[in-house]
């Protein structure tokens, strides 16, 4: 299990990275393969508001969908429209393959480091 | 094998009507269409022989053996075929006047005052299409009644998390939050769960009993009076009513309205995923809600289709019915439950039941300990049935058990079937030690191996296009 | 008479292997003061002869025209005898939704042969598997239009009654607002339509041709919906199709329609096929089954069940719809009708039933005192004024013909191909008398 140390994780399984100001969000390794392969990414659209603890979209694989929780609340400024024709990115490069940035970042829910979330990942 | 558009020939047709014996009239030109659509272009023998061939790789009730849990996939008489094809049935306008389609209207009468005497119910509607349609309508009956009454707190619906997924998007789609609550261990209402989201913005409660698990929930009358103290209305999914018909009825257990599922329930065949029927019955104080048709005295009612919906399943199901009679309604529910727990026994000591206690119409198998020990999961042993010429039991359903295969034998099945079905779920629990990889790859035999369903959903073809 | 196979001995055996004194002792479980103390209060089973013999004599009570004149959302078209016979198939009859694939393949091609049709009939890109009929195809369009900003559903209101009311009650589930644009002369006020496009409408339906058989300006009102930044929704008659410009062609976002005129008995109401079908675009907010090619685990090309993750079995309270159960077997019937017909069938049945109904319209509008209530062109339905209707309607019901049906604006007529001229001339002969009298 990839756990990079220099990222920040939430117990649904999300990751982010801050970048000046901006959030860069994810979804971590453990989440994409207890999804299996990726189909499809329900993406919200730039400009759209996002709210910490609230689904921003969600992902499907064949048989399940899981929401995608937001980590911190702020405007939507980017999407990564790459997922829409290659969702599988998520599975093949889940640290690399971002899927929304949200800046005017106000609120933020408790987060983990890597040792916190890959304790939270053993006892899930 | 080929699709019907890959044997087109250009030019080709079948000989079905007659030169036109009027004049022409003229669609203005800017009303044309540009292209003719792409049809295949097939004589009668070409049609004939390529739905012959489509038929042969489909698996049907008439072929063998279909324990599909929480299906009901019984045995569909011929002549309920031959009723429902008579020109007096078939033939009429859906608004032709009221002295024309007296027949008809006896038929829904008829059906009626059987299937409120199984449920135990007053009113009838049989205008919902199947069942989640008689979820949406049953629910809708909730909320007119509470808004008549003045009563708009009420925005709740509660449901179970082993309920069917179109019990909670029925309370969705009717505008209600979904309250899921967890279930006891054995599938039934958690109380102490019930109890702590009663309250006065409690609108209903769905619930299937017996429950998704098989099981008949032994509180059920403690289950609807707590709902009704809090003000909240009981809705019976009737998915699993073939278990308790004729033996108990859902208004005596307290429920308010009810939907039933014709195409399971009472014979009507699925054919290949509908058309269904569905009644739904309530209460005498419901009734006033009941939908009826715009076009046919329904004004000021709601409406959740055309017309008065799908009469021809209704035909179906009355000579269904009218065959079995008082006796023989209470001997198939007696006899569907026997007949589960009878293959449950046969097939425990390998796979074994969730819950090892008597079961009702149904049940689950749960195989988690069994995938632990060889990796063979509750799909490969799914997939190796299908090898036998059976039909896989629904498969990962309720989610509150893992690997869950759900067996529902139905009644019109003789012991030998169950005997022989038993014997070859043992066969394959023995593969499966011994030989996992072969389960893996299953089906052998089949018309296709596994498809590639990832493949599928992410760069869906869902048409044939012209190469 | 149960059905059940099992001998009394058998089924004795089989208490005895589940430990079982009587079938009591296997509802355990109910509370005993709940159970039923009584015999259901119903007649005794009857042997298949006697149901036989009862449900035929409903059926006589019934009174089965020779000339139907009458179609209002149920359409008496020819049904070829292959129609019949295919969907009667005990295989297709008996099976249940195809979610095993691997025995299921013959399911599966049928609907993606179905699929590909409606794609064809309708000029879009995806089709699902079928819904209960056009009045929910229609409201569940309205309903994948609908995102957080735009709420508002409108519909014309020269579209079929049952299918406004249908969509009336799904916006009242979901507490979404309907509203009506009027009709003039008989089609969609498009001035009314023009006022009542705002920010907040998330889709317009108009039915193609409309209750009353006229043609609307279809192309006009895309494109003012569209301008507005809304969607569209097309119903049409599948039938029309094979002549008339495709929703397409007119600018539709979303086509549905009402499949009963495709190889499906009037049958008192039902079961009818409401189809849908969409633009790529859409192709994931389309609610309800879709079939998929693939390949196998040998690379063979094979069909599934896709797109799964957006029904209510995996989705629940967050799906867009809840349907599971379709039509599917009136959807096998479609296409069977459809490949029975061919491009040219379907547009000389389409051709015929124009044919019929203006020469049926020339005929009445010949007689004094009956006249077009609507001046637009019109494909095979028609609203007349009509003197001493019920008188004439009583006297046509008399000779084997059901006439139009009265409405508040007049007598709604449809001819189809079946009815040959020497019927319309009758139909024609006895209206004149009744008038006459």
């Amino acid at each position: 299990m990839n756990i990079p140390a220099e990222l920040k994780y939430t117990k649904s399984h999300e990751w982010v990275r801050m970048e000046d100001g901006v959030a860069v969000i994810g979804i971590t390794d453990y989440a994409q393969d207890a999804l299996g392969d990726v189909v499809f990414v329900n993406l919200p659209q730039q400009g759209d508001d996002a709210a910490a603890g609230e689904a921003f979209g969600d992902v499907e694989s064949v048989k399940a969908v899981s929401d995608l929780v937001s980590p911190v609340s702020g405007t939507v400024c980017a999407v990564n429209e790459e997922l829409v024709d290659a969702p599988e990115l998520l599975n093949s490069d889940p640290y690399g393959a971002w899927i929304i940035k949200v800046e005017n970042v106000a609120d933020t829910e408790e987060l983990l480091d890597a040792e916190a979330y890959a304790a939270h990942c053993e006892a899930e | 094998m080929k699709l019907i558009f890959e044997k087109s020939v250009p030019g080709r047709h079948c000989s079905l009507l007659p030169k036109c014996d009027v004049p022409d009239a003229a669609l203005p030109e800017a009303l044309v269409r540009q292209t003719a659509p792409a049809l295949p272009e097939l004589s009668e023998v070409d049609l004939s022989r390529h739905y012959t061939e489509l038929n042969q790789r489909v698996h049907g009730v008439n072929c063998g053996f279909y324990p599909l849990g929480s299906c009901t996939m019984k045995y569909n008489p011929r002549v309920d075929e031959d009723m429902a094809a008579l020109p007096g049935f078939a033939g009429v306008h859906p608004l032709a006047p009221k002295d024309a389609v007296q027949g008809c209207l006896s038929v829904l009468d008829t059906a009626k005052t059987y299937l409120c005497e199984i449920t135990g119910m007053d009113g009838m509607t049989f205008q919902p299409a199947a069942g989640a349609h008689g979820e949406f309508t049953g629910v809708l009956l909730i909320k007119q009644y509470h808004r008549k009454r003045g009563d708009f707190k009420r925005t709740k619906i509660i449901v179970p998390d082993s309920a069917h997924g179109t019990n909670p998007a029925t309370a969705a789609m009717c505008g209600f939050e979904v309250v899921n609550i967890p279930s006891a261990p054995d599938g039934c209402v958690d109380l102490e769960a019930l109890k702590a989201v009663l309250g006065d913005d409690t609108a209903g409660l769905m619930l299937t009993n017996p429950n998704t698990v098989g099981i008949f929930d032994e509180n059920i009358l403690e289950i609807t009076r707590l709902v009704h103290e809090a003000g909240g209305l009981c809705y019976y999914d009737g998915a699993n009513l073939n278990a308790v018909m004729g033996v108990v009825r859902p208004g005596d257990m307290g429920f308010d309205c009810i939907h039933m599922n014709l195409h399971k329930t009472f014979a009507t065949p699925h054919g290949g995923g509908g058309p269904g029927a569905c009644a739904v019955g309530c209460k005498a104080f419901l009734e006033e809600f009941l939908p009826a048709s715009a076009l046919m005295q329904g004004e000021g009612r709601l409406q959740v289709r055309s017309f008065m919906g799908n009469f021809l399943v209704v035909v179906r199901a009355l000579t269904y019915l009218l065959t079995l009679g008082r006796d023989g309604i209470p001997e198939a529910a007696q006899n569907a439950v026997l007949n589960a727990n009878y293959l449950m026994r046969r097939i425990q000591g390998t796979f074994e039941p969730a819950f090892d206690r008597v079961c009702m119409h149904e049940f689950v198998l749960d195989l988690s300990e069994y995938k632990k020990e060889t990796g063979v999961s509750a799909l490969d042993v799914a997939k190796a049935l299908i090898d036998y010429g059976m039909h896989p039991p629904t498969m990962y359903f309720p989610m509150i058990v893992h690997e869950a295969l759900m067996l529902e034998p139905t009644e019109t099945e003789s012991k030998e079937t169950l005997d022989w079905a038993a014997d070859v779920f043992r066969e394959v629990y023995a593969r499966g030690k011994t030989d996992p990889d072969y389960l893996h790859g299953a089906p052998h035999h089949a018309q296709i191996g596994r498809p590639d369903e990832v493949r599928a959903s992410r760069n869906p073809v869902v048409r044939w296009t012209k190469p | 008479m149960s059905y059940v196979p099992s001998t009394p001995e058998q089924r004795r055996a089989m208490l005895d292997a589940v430990g079982a004194e009587t079938y009591a002792d296997l509802y355990r479980d109910v509370p005993k003061e709940m159970l039923l103390d009584r015999q259901l209060d119903l007649p005794e089973g009857m042997s298949e002869l006697e149901a036989v013999r009862t449900m035929t004599a409903l059926a006589e009570k019934n009174k089965v025209f020779q000339t139907v004149l009458r179609g209002a959302g149920s359409y008496d078209h020819f049904i070829p005898a292959i129609v019949k016979s295919v969907p009667a198939k005990e295989e297709f009859l008996t099976a249940y939704t195809p979610y095993q694939a691997e025995m299921s393949q013959g399911v599966l091609q049928s609907i993606f042969e179905y699929q590909t049709m409606i794609c064809e009939l309708t000029g879009m890109d995806v089709s699902n598997a079928s819904v209960y009929d056009g009045a929910t195809a229609a409201a569940e369009a309205a309903a994948m239009c609908r995102d957080r900003k735009r709420r508002v559903t409108l519909i014309s209101a020269a579209a079929h009654p049952d299918t406004i009311n249908t969509v009336r009650t799904y916006c009242f589930g979901t507490g979404d607002e309907l509203k009506i644009v009027p009709a003039k002369d008989g089609k969609t006020d498009l001035d009314a339509l023009k006022e009542m496009l705002d920010g907040t409408v998330a889709s317009f339906y108009v039915q193609q041709p409309n209750f009353y058989g006229q043609f609307e300006d279809a192309d006009l009102l895309g494109e003012l919906v569209h301008a507005a930044g809304a969607m569209y929704v097309m119903g049409c008659n599948p039938i029309s199709l094979g002549l008339v410009k495709t929703p397409r062609e007119c600018g539709a976002d979303i086509a549905v329609g009402e499949g009963q005129p495709l190889g499906l008995p009037m049958g008192f109401g039902g079961p009818y096929l409401g189809f849908m079908a969409t633009t790529a675009k859409h192709m994931r907010k389309l609610p309800g089954r879709i079939v998929g090619e693939t390949v196998d685990s040998k690379g063979k090309r094979a069909y599934v069940l896709s797109l799964q993750a957006r029904e209510q079995h995996i989705r629940r309270e967050k799906a867009s719809s809840n349907i599971c159960s379709n039509e599917a077997l009136c959807a096998l019937t479609a296409a069977v009708y459809l490949a029975a017909m061919g491009p040219n069938g379907l547009r000389e049945v389409a051709r015929q039933s124009m044919a019929k109904a203006h020469y049926l319209a020339e005929a009445l509008t010949a007689i004094d005192g009956i006249e077009l209530v609507y001046p637009g062109p019109f494909f095979h339905e028609f609203v007349t004024t009509l003197p001493k209707a019920q008188e004439v309607l009583a006297a046509l019901e008399e000779n084997g013909i059901l006439g139009g049906l009265p409405i508040a604006e007049g007598v709604l007529w449809c001819a189809t191909e079946k009815a040959d001229k020497a019927s319309l001339d009758r139909t024609a002969a006895i209206v004149k008398e009744v008038l006459a009298k």
